[in-house]
């Protein structure tokens, strides 16, 4: 009887023991068992057509290299960042993934955990061009962007004609002129998702953009230092715009893209006439639209104004996107396959199927959307495309800088105390 | 553990107790069974204390040992910083500031609540008509996950377009032109407002079960002496009503200085900082921002600032009522 409740104890303990293991041990994902080399990629496109698109191009990579298994998982965005996180927590990273590039990317880099592939895909990096800069880390280039868009103002083309705006604003003082043609007609002017903090930041990063040269963009960002008088002078313009008054009533509580009275809302019911987003706004205000077609064919796109005495290009973009990294410990194939998905195929394919905005010239005239084609070619032209500021300076920098552009709409923080609190947020990074 | 196990003095001091402790010595327990006895114990304990270990006592200990370190989520935390991120954290205004909204939010609570809820523990406690749906009402809110009350409340706060603002505006005054939550100063009261909504029926709920337990002969003797219903409820109710009123108040306490759920939904502790509790601090901190240091300090902060004023409370207040029990 004694004996068989010590094996019973006994037995009860393995098996705790053996639960604790099976936690801690999960499988490392690129094992080479039989001769074949799997690869892991993980990515956001979770729907039709894109989810499908994503798998055929798995096949065909497989079809032509023989022994390589490609294990896709497809998830919602906030899942795959989630998920991300964890995964670089534990460090068991997916082969292929996406990156944002940045400050996040020089953490990883950093770390150990992503493969440097400056010279095995150093034909699509010249192919590329300018925009690969946001993913280089000390001028190697750790990550490929597949998809990259620019901030500008999306607008109802319906709304501006009712106001008498013929020609969409390309100067501060037009801009000016528009808000208050828009106000006499009624129409409420532009949305902002302040309380989401990044919209109103992105306003902060083009005033930026337009006061600051390019060298000295460059090296603040790089060097961590805003002692430039430019960047108070941009905070000086974004108080300049709110002058104008021309956001939403109650655009500091307002949110960025959730349901109707959020500021992408407000833009795809007609509410508003204007708002600043990203390239992914189409596909938002469709999601917010009982129609699913969000403004239809009556989505405008004009590029940020050019600001008055400001050293910065007026065809400078702020922009940011997607780009497919490789991990450290991946197989040489997985980096191959990166390679394989930027080829003009894919990548037209990826145009066509309007899963975002190819970074492959060759792709560029598959993008069918007219906004976005329109948006597209001030990307192109562009001299250079500057990753959104909070990308660029990593979340815990980007985070103060963004708090504090919020202030700064809110009336509480002048445009020195902007620069003053990225500066004592870098200095701590230092 | 009794004296079972320790050994017997060999001079026996009292004639009975050495009778005792020979007739003990002649059949003494066996030694298997106790040692069964602790096997049993220990099996039964050991997975209610590995699972205490991994989801408590391991997180605490790491956030803890996080604090003492700049860490950013990922790979090696190496880099020891000592207490710096305690000074950063304390430092921070943005901080500080917080401290101060989660102890208005508990004197608020008290200064509000606890009137508000007692007035309607009595009220409801009269024979009225409609009683239970009454009671029902003042404790739906509280049954309500609190996410969906914040997204319900969100969209009736809605400047311009909500139903607040509308109703409002068809009594012929002007709502605030950046809408209750949009206003700094206005958007810690409306938060403030909504948490009472929300938990004004646990108040109800906890001071009418008191009320349960007044007995009834009390009310009636305080009749027959001539005492109206105001001053039967102020010199019978009330004092009774006492251990159940300081219970809710801890709970209450506790329950404001985690605050965090509702703030996140309407405001995520905007605008301009002006809503910001100590939990909402630290996940912008953690989670956003990836300073996992600087997170961890915030939250052995909040957890000894929590800590130190439930041991404040028990000692000074609760005390009381178990001295009383006694």
């Amino acid at each position: 009887m004694r004996s068989k409740t010590r094996s019973a104890a006994l037995a009860a303990i393995c098996a705790g023991v053996l639960t604790l293991a099976a936690c801690g041990g999960d499988d490392d994902s690129s094992d080479e068992s039989g001769g074949e080399t799997t690869i892991t990629w993980w990515h956001n496109s979770n729907n039709e057509p894109g989810k499908g698109y994503y798998e055929q191009v798995a096949k065909d990579f497989e079809a032509d290299h023989e022994g390589v298994k490609i294990e896709i998982q497809a998830m919602a965005h906030e899942d795959m960042v989630d998920k991300l996180a964890a995964a670089f927590q534990s460090g068991d990273i997916p082969d292929v993934y996406m990156e944002r590039g940045g400050g996040e990317l020089a953490d990883h880099v950093e770390a150990g955990m992503v493969k440097d592939i400056s010279d095995s895909a150093s034909e699509e990096i010249d192919k590329i061009g300018g925009s690969v800069a946001g993913w280089q880390v000390d001028g190697q280039t750790y990550a490929l962007p597949f998809s990259l868009g620019v901030v500008g103002f999306w607008y109802n083309t319906d709304l501006f004609e009712q106001a008498g705006i013929t020609e969409p604003p390309t100067t501060l003082a037009e801009f000016n002129d528009a808000v208050d043609k828009l106000k006499d007609a009624g129409i409420e002017p532009v949305s902002v998702g302040a309380g989401d903090g990044w919209p109103a930041a992105h306003y902060w990063y083009y005033t930026a953009l337009r006061q600051c040269s390019q060298d000295t963009l460059t090296t603040a960002l790089t060097d961590m230092d805003f002692s430039d008088p430019c960047f108070v002078k941009a905070g000086e313009t974004v108080e300049e715009i709110l002058d104008m008054d021309p956001f939403n009533k109650g655009f500091l509580a307002t949110k960025a893209q959730e349901g109707a009275t959020s500021a992408s809302g407000l833009l795809a019911t007609g509410k508003v006439a204007m708002e600043m987003q990203g390239h992914w706004e189409p596909g938002v205000m469709q999601g917010l639209t009982d129609d699913g077609k969000g403004l239809g064919d009556k989505t405008g796109w004009f590029p940020f104004p050019a600001v008055d005495g400001g050293a910065g290009d007026p065809a400078a973009a702020l922009g940011g996107g997607d780009a497919w990294a490789v991990s450290e410990e991946a197989p040489d194939e997985a980096v191959e396959f990166v390679k394989y998905l930027l080829s003009d195929d894919v990548q037209t394919g990826f145009a066509e199927n309007d899963m975002g905005l190819p970074t492959n010239a060759a792709a560029s005239g598959s993008v069918k959307d007219p906004a976005l084609a329109g948006l597209l070619e001030f990307r192109d032209q562009a001299p250079f495309v500057q990753l959104y500021f909070d990308t660029a300076l990593g979340e815990s920098v980007g985070g103060a800088l963004n708090s504090e552009i919020a202030l700064l709409f809110a009336g509480e923080a002048s445009p020195q105390d902007v620069v003053d609190a990225v500066q004592e947020a870098a200095d701590e990074e230092k | 553990m009794t004296d079972e196990g320790i050994a017997v003095p060999a001079v026996p001091v009292h004639a009975d107790l050495a009778t005792r402790r020979t007739m003990r010595r002649v059949a003494p327990r066996p030694v298997g069974p106790r040692w069964r006895l602790r096997l049993e114990v220990a099996l039964f304990v050991t997975p209610a204390l590995a699972l205490m270990a991994v989801f408590v006592a391991w997180p605490v200990v790491s956030a803890v040992r996080m604090s003492f370190y700049r860490w950013k989520g990922f790979g090696p935390m190496d880099d020891f910083v000592g207490w710096r991120n305690y000074q950063r954290v304390l430092s921070d205004e943005v901080f500080t500031d917080a401290v101060m909204h989660n102890f208005m939010i508990v004197i608020a609570s008290v200064i509000v609540q606890l009137p508000l809820g007692l007035l309607l523990a009595m009220l409801l406690n009269r024979r009225i008509v409609g009683q239970g749906l009454l009671r029902t009402i003042v404790f739906v809110p509280y049954v309500v996950a609190e996410v969906i009350a914040g997204v319900v409340w969100f969209q009736l706060l809605q400047p311009q377009y909500g139903v607040i603002d509308h109703l409002i505006e068809m009594v012929g005054l002007t709502p605030p032109e950046q809408g209750f939550l949009g206003t700094p100063d206005l958007a810690l009261p409306t938060v403030f407002v909504v948490l009472t909504w929300k938990y004004l029926g646990l108040a109800v709920l906890l001071f009418l079960a008191g009320l349960q337990s007044v007995p009834d002969e009390l009310f009636e003797a305080a009749q027959l002496d001539g005492a109206g219903w105001w001053q039967a409820q102020r010199r019978i109710a009330l004092p009774l009503l006492g251990p159940t009123i300081r219970t809710w108040l801890f709970l209450s306490m506790i329950g404001s200085i985690q605050c965090f759920d509702m703030v996140w939904v309407l405001t995520q502790g905007g605008p301009a900082n002006a809503t910001t509790t100590m939990a909402t601090y630290l996940i912008s901190e953690g989670t956003q921002r990836h300073n996992y240091g600087i997170a961890g300090a915030a939250s052995v902060l909040l957890f000894v600032i929590g800590f130190v004023l439930a041991l404040v409370y028990q000692v000074f207040v609760l005390r009381r009522d178990r001295e009383v029990l006694r």
